[in-house]
């Protein structure tokens, strides 16, 4: 029903997509993986209107068509629910599924509150979300939010004659378990109004969802594979061109930490609302893990370390001082490094090239009087290209163009490199294909034998017990558990959910 | 992508292309406009202009605004002049202090500026201006309305003394390009421009101080609009409470003529030369070919936003805002 034929995409110094042929029926769910970098975005833009094929031919129904923007794409069925997140979050709920669209609910250029609002209550019923049209959107949690844009996704029903495609970026990648298996369960639903196209570098879930996978690798489609045709290592294999290291979380590399050495307290840490009464140690060469649900308070807790937010109750400490009033200047200042989850706003700035992402939080490292020493901070950037497999055409590219995963990996690369002591990793592995994770792993591990301290927000349960030493398990922004997690000792799924819900 | 003729490059030499055309335009209407007095004449007008727009551009990059600049130049004219006369009144032996220590004003008088936008949280654009028109009180207060005038040889020798044609300050004001270059490049305080016009929180969140950065960026355009306050009086050979008027229209079209993106991180000192030079080119290229003077205005007007049109790159705003 939707083919692309042959097509090419091209940037500067960029070959994106070589001849890329793609087919979606009516009713089907299509997987799409490949590493960092694959063009596995630029594919979707491609078919959702945002960029324009350099080359080959978009079929709809066997005939030709071409997109000059998105807007036109959606006119043709074809929705796209964004990697990261494209709400405007000072907007209420209905503005936002009806962004662009408000004729309807329009008379002289009035717009009827009262209609759209009940519009888009049936919009959100398809999504079974139960909440008030008319909040702000800035209110809600980040899966409440996914499943608003796909709510807003979903208006095309209404207003195309025909089938949809409806794209989905990595929607999962901050998602939980249960959300997960919603937005799966809507999205087989569904099928019985639209195909969809599903990015995701978690394999389970694409092997789970979808009916057919392409496997992509540098720009190219290496495979295509029917749903049970392939295994996960198969298909790994296939992405990143070698194979995956069973030993994932380098547990053989974890060594004890030292007990002698706090590098940071927390005693009686609250803040209204968020959390409350939170103590705890971190060691050097610890990496402890906090655990919990979505607004359990694990990101209240690492924003305070870093001085984003003032607790009301109770004191931080690094390195045995107390910190009456910390800034993230400051706390930068004392050691602390903080990789955020959501990369758009506090991950890189677009616009800026990698060194100068890189070396933002430690000018002062490579600078003498103010003046930079821009051939040192090329260097580090070459270095950390060659490092983490970086796919950037080379240090003077633009960050806001790598593809998500690379954005992350230049992240990573700045607080790493910054000889930060104490480094808080919100969800660092998001986005990453495997083969990246594993180089995080093993930065992870690195970090502790140098005597690191690392607090970390894993993406997955798994992770967070494969890499920790310590696991804090909160739950209402309260601390519940916390269990030591040497090898060999480790807790099992079970016992964190059994403390977490 | 790839060939010198793609997308990007047009886009990134738009600028440099329309100034191109416009020179082969005016020589063509007139041949005397690509005569070598003609030039000077051009870059003599362009001086001022050029360093208060050096000054705004980094403003712009952090992406706040400032539109003190009437005022600040106004100011510092005025007290340049007289503090020139009052030590001496010749650059011998020691009226060339009055140049250090006007640009220090200008520096602390941007700096205000940055504290009262900063501090109160008073959107830029509003602080700046309210902070102009205190400029241009203080300065009709000083002079009581009156003109101050320099008459020191020496001094006016920026004007008056030329080399291969050109006179001395155009000289100054290319090192001062340097310099602004430099700082936009090679200085941390010009990387934490780019790094707030990109993306405020994230610097915030990088332990950058962006309250001080913004600060330091308002002080530097201070301390930029002083030099061309300084120029305005070598040009003139006096100083008045109106000074400083039509710095704000010149130089801000002259940024976003070169494509200094408003909204900050986008853009840069090579930009406002380049923009600089387009809005002289045209100002004095339209008396050259002889169009009548009510027309100059309006003529100008138009001109601009057409090299607006061909020179930005558009298209990147609708996705931006
Ligand atoms: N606008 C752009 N300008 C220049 N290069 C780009 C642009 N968009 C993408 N690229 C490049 O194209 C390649 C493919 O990027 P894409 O975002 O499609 O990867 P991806 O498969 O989605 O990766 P990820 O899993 O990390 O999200 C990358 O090398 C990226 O740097
Ligand atoms: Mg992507």
């Amino acid at each position: 029903m939707y083919e692309l034929r042959a097509v090419e995409k091209k940037f500067p110094g960029v070959h994106a997509l070589k001849s890329v042929d793609f087919k979606i029926a009516r009713g089907e769910i299509v997987g799409l993986v490949g590493e960092n970098g694959a063009g596995k975005s630029t594919l979707m833009k491609v078919i959702y209107g945002a960029y324009q094929p350099d080359g080959g031919q978009i079929l709809i129904d066997g005939k030709a068509v071409r997109f000059a923007n998105p807007r036109q794409a959606m006119e043709k069925g074809i929705g796209m629910v964004f990697q990261e997140q494209s709400l405007i979050p000072n907007l209420t709920v209905m503005e936002n599924i009806f962004l662009g669209y408000q004729e309807q609910f329009t008379r002289l250029g009035v717009i009827d509150w009262k209609a759209m609002a009940a519009a888009a209550r049936k919009q959100l019923a398809k999504v079974k979300l139960d909440i008030d049209p008319r909040m702000v959107t800035s209110a809600l949690s980040f899966a409440q939010r996914q499943l608003v844009e796909l709510a807003k996704v979903l208006t095309l029903e209404e207003r195309v004659e025909g089938d949809l495609v409806i794209l989905l970026d990595e929607p999962t990648s901050v998602l939980n378990k249960e959300e997960v298996a919603l937005l799966f369960k809507l999205v087989r639903e569904l099928t019985s109004r639209a195909s969809f196209i599903f990015v995701s570098h978690r394999m389970d879930e694409v092997m789970d969802l979808s009916d057919r996978i392409y496997v992509m690798k540098d720009g190219q489609v290496m495979d295509v594979l029917a749903r049970g045709q392939a295994e996960a290592p198969e298909i790994q294999r296939k992405m990143v061109g070698r194979d995956i290291d069973r030993e994932y979380y380098r547990e053989q590399k974890q060594v004890p930490y030292d007990a002698d050495k706090v590098l940071l307290e927390l005693s009686g840490v609250g803040i209204s609302g968020r959390i409350e009464d939170i103590s705890l140690k971190l060691h050097a060469g610890e990496v402890l893990c906090l655990v919990g649900t979505e607004g359990s308070g694990r990101e209240a807790i690492l924003r305070t370390i870093f001085g984003m937010v003032q607790p009301a109750e109770g004191e931080v400490r690094i390195d045995g001082a107390v910190q009456p009033r910390l800034t993230p200047g400051s706390a930068v200042a004392r050691g602390v490094g903080y990789v955020p989850r959501e990369r758009k706003i506090e991950g890189i700035v677009s616009g800026m090239n990698v060194y100068e992402n890189m070396t933002l939080s430690q000018l002062g490292r490579y600078s003498s009087w103010g003046v930079l020493a821009v051939g040192r901070e090329k260097a580090l950037a070459r270095d950390w290209i060659a490092k983490l497999k970086i796919k950037a055409h080379s240090e003077y590219a633009d960050c806001g163009n790598l593809s998500g995963g690379n954005q992350q990996k230049v992240v990573l690369a700045k607080w790493r490199s910054g000889g930060s002591r104490i480094v808080l990793l919100d969800h660092p592995t998001r986005g990453l294909d495997i083969g990246a994770k594993e180089d995080v792993y093993d930065m992870i591990r690195e970090m502790s034998a140098d005597g690191v301290g690392v607090v970390l927000v894993a993406d997955t349960l798994e992770e967070a017990i494969g890499l920790s030493h310590t696991i804090v398990v909160l739950k209402d922004g309260a601390i519940q558990h916390v269990f030591d997690c040497r090898p060999g000792a480790k807790p099992s799924l079970f016992d964190l959910l059994h403390h977490m819900i | 992508m790839g060939g010198i003729l793609s997308r990007e490059n047009i886009i990134r030499w738009a600028a440099l292309l329309v100034l191109l055309a416009l020179i082969a335009l005016f020589t063509a209407l007139n041949p005397a406009f690509l005569s070598q007095r003609n030039l000077a004449r051009i870059a003599i007008a362009a001086a001022p202009a050029m360093m208060v727009a050096l000054g705004v551009t980094f403003v712009i990059v952090m992406g706040s605004i400032d539109l003190s600049m009437e005022g600040a130049v106004s100011l510092a004219a005025v007290l340049f002049c007289l503090l020139f006369v009052k030590l001496g009144g010749a650059l011998l032996p020691w009226g060339w202090l009055a140049v250090p220590v006007i640009v220090l004003f200008g520096a602390f008088y941007g700096m205000l500026t940055g504290l009262v936008h900063v501090r109160l949280k008073i959107p830029s654009f509003m602080a700046s201006l309210a902070m102009g028109f205190v400029g241009t009180g203080a300065a009709v207060m000083i002079t009581g309305g009156e003109i101050v005038r320099i008459g020191d040889s020496t001094f006016r020798m920026l004007l008056t003394w030329r080399i291969l044609g050109y006179p001395l300050m155009v000289y100054v004001a290319i090192a001062c390009i340097f310099v602004a270059l430099f700082i936009q490049k090679h200085t941390v305080l010009g990387r934490n421009f780019y790094a707030i016009g990109g993306g405020e929180e994230l610097a915030h969140a990088s332990g950058v101080n962006v309250r001080a950065v913004r600060i330091a960026g308002f002080a530097l355009a201070g301390a930029f609009y002083a030099i061309g306050a300084i120029f305005q009086v070598a040009k003139l050979g006096q100083a008045e409470a109106a000074t400083g008027a039509n710095f704000m229209f010149v130089s801000i079209t002259s940024v976003v003529v070169g494509g200094v993106a408003l909204w900050g991180g986008v853009g840069g000192v090579w930009n406002a030369v380049v923009g600089v030079l387009i809005v002289n080119v045209i100002a004095n290229g339209m008396v050259v070919i002889g169009l009548p003077n009510f027309l100059q205005d309006g003529v100008l007007g138009v001109l601009v936003i057409l090299a607006v049109v061909l020179a930005t790159d558009r298209r990147a705003v609708a996705f931006v805002k």
